[in-house]
């Protein structure tokens, strides 16, 4: 995990991204344990307070859950739940903004779209 | 778990005053960073808490009781210093033997396994150590005491940067395994900035700041381009700093950045905690 002390992003939020990153990868398989806050606060050398916070950010969201005594856990279809709120973060965040800067440059529907096969038939 | 209450404060050496009013509360389980230019009080406020020193006015109080001259209070701190308290001839070893008769929970095995890991030979004696070395055994002690308030001033001096890194990660193990205040103070403020909960600001002696790390990243942001633009949009707010490079110019200003309000044409950033504090102990 790469945190950015001095981002513009809280701590805590680049943590729980950076659980989310893993769970959507694979790295952190449904149901199975997440490091814990003491071994992330230690390793990233950051405040336990700030990585409980993070945690419990996803745990709000229902990403993953506590078992007693044992630790946090990936809950079952937390992949599929970030996927789709990933689908629509990159709607919002590459979709919209694509559009707007095709209208400043008077580019027609018809020709992003031509452009966007083209983009998918290069890779 | 101790509360430490620091009031009125003040200290002054011939005609400096060191210390003008302080008050301050410094709440259990918190690691505290106490930030400071040289010369600010830092090190005089922190040997006051420890009675190594008195104040002309003012008293400190642990857990609601005055701390001066007694030992049940005293017992709950501990202060690593720059100063060597202990005889030069003594043996590291010797070193933590003392420590322990003056701390009752003192944890001798984890002494030893972090000497261990620093590869801090235990049976020198204190005066043959380096700089760095010297040090390592103080915050060795320091962690071992298991004291409920330890203060850290500047335990990284002439540590390089694989120690000053183990030292950081050992401080919040210490802490996850046994909740204490550990109150560092620290000029490399970048490198501990993610493990500080809250930082306290002195600068000439008064207290400028005592704010929850997450708090203190809404508390300053800077704009930079064009000299005209960015006093256009300055205009009207609190202004901490301003630096000209040509025809650009930085600004600094107090309050939360809201980028919805930043004009094109102007680059804008929030302040990290060292930046925030240069600007606010630049006289």
């Amino acid at each position: 995990m790469y945190l950015n002390i001095d981002g513009e992003k809280p701590i805590y939020v680049q943590m729980a991204e950076w659980i989310e990153e893993n769970i959507i990868s694979g790295t952190f398989p449904e149901e199975t344990q997440i490091p814990s806050t003491t071994d992330i606060s230690a390793k990233y050398k950051i405040n336990p307070a700030t990585a409980l916070k993070g945690v419990n950010l996803l745990v709000d969201k229902g990403i993953i859950y506590k078992k007693r005594g044992l630790g946090m856990f990936v809950a079952e279809g937390a992949e599929n739940k970030l996927r789709n709120e990933r689908k629509q973060e990159f709607f919002e965040k590459f979709v919209i903004s694509l559009v707007n800067e095709a209208e400043k440059l008077n580019i027609s529907k018809k020709e992003i779209i031509d452009m966007i096969e083209k983009g998918c038939d290069k890779k | 778990m101790s509360t430490i209450e620091i009031k009125n404060i003040s200290k002054s050496f011939g005609k400096k005053q060191a210390l003008s009013d302080i008050n301050l509360t410094l709440k259990e389980n918190c690691i505290y960073g106490l930030l400071g230019r040289n010369g600010a009080g830092k090190s005089t406020l922190m040997n006051i808490i420890n009675n190594r020193n008195f104040a002309d006015s003012g008293e400190v109080l642990v857990d609601g009781i005055p701390h001066c001259e007694n030992d049940n209070a005293l017992g709950k701190l501990h202060m690593m210093s720059e100063h060597l308290l202990y005889l030069p001839s003594m043996k590291v070893k010797d070193m933590f033997k003392s420590a322990a008769c003056f701390y009752p929970e003192y944890d001798m095995e984890y002494a030893l396994s972090l000497c261990e890991e620093y590869k801090l030979d235990t049976k020198v004696k204190l005066q043959k150590l380096s700089t760095g070395y010297r040090s390592i055994a103080k915050i060795v002690n320091a962690l071992a005491c298991n004291a409920d308030v330890v203060f850290f001033d500047e335990p990284v001096l002439g540590l390089d940067a694989n120690h000053r890194d183990m030292f950081y990660r050992q401080t919040i193990e210490k802490y996850n395994s046994r909740p204490a205040t550990f109150v560092i103070s620290t000029h490399l403020i970048e490198e501990a900035a993610g493990m500080i909960e809250r930082a306290v600001v002195i600068k000439e002696g008064k207290l400028l700041l005592d704010e929850d790390s997450e708090a203190i990243r809404s508390m300053g942001y800077s704009v930079s381009g064009r000299a005209t633009a960015a006093d256009e949009f300055a205009k009207g707010k609190e202004i901490i700093n301003e630096e000209n490079l040509g025809g650009l110019k930085t600004i600094y200003i107090k309050g939360k950045l809201d980028r919805s309000l930043i004009p094109d044409e102007l680059d804008a950033a929030p302040l990290s905690l060292q930046n925030l504090f240069i600007h606010l102990t630049n006289s």
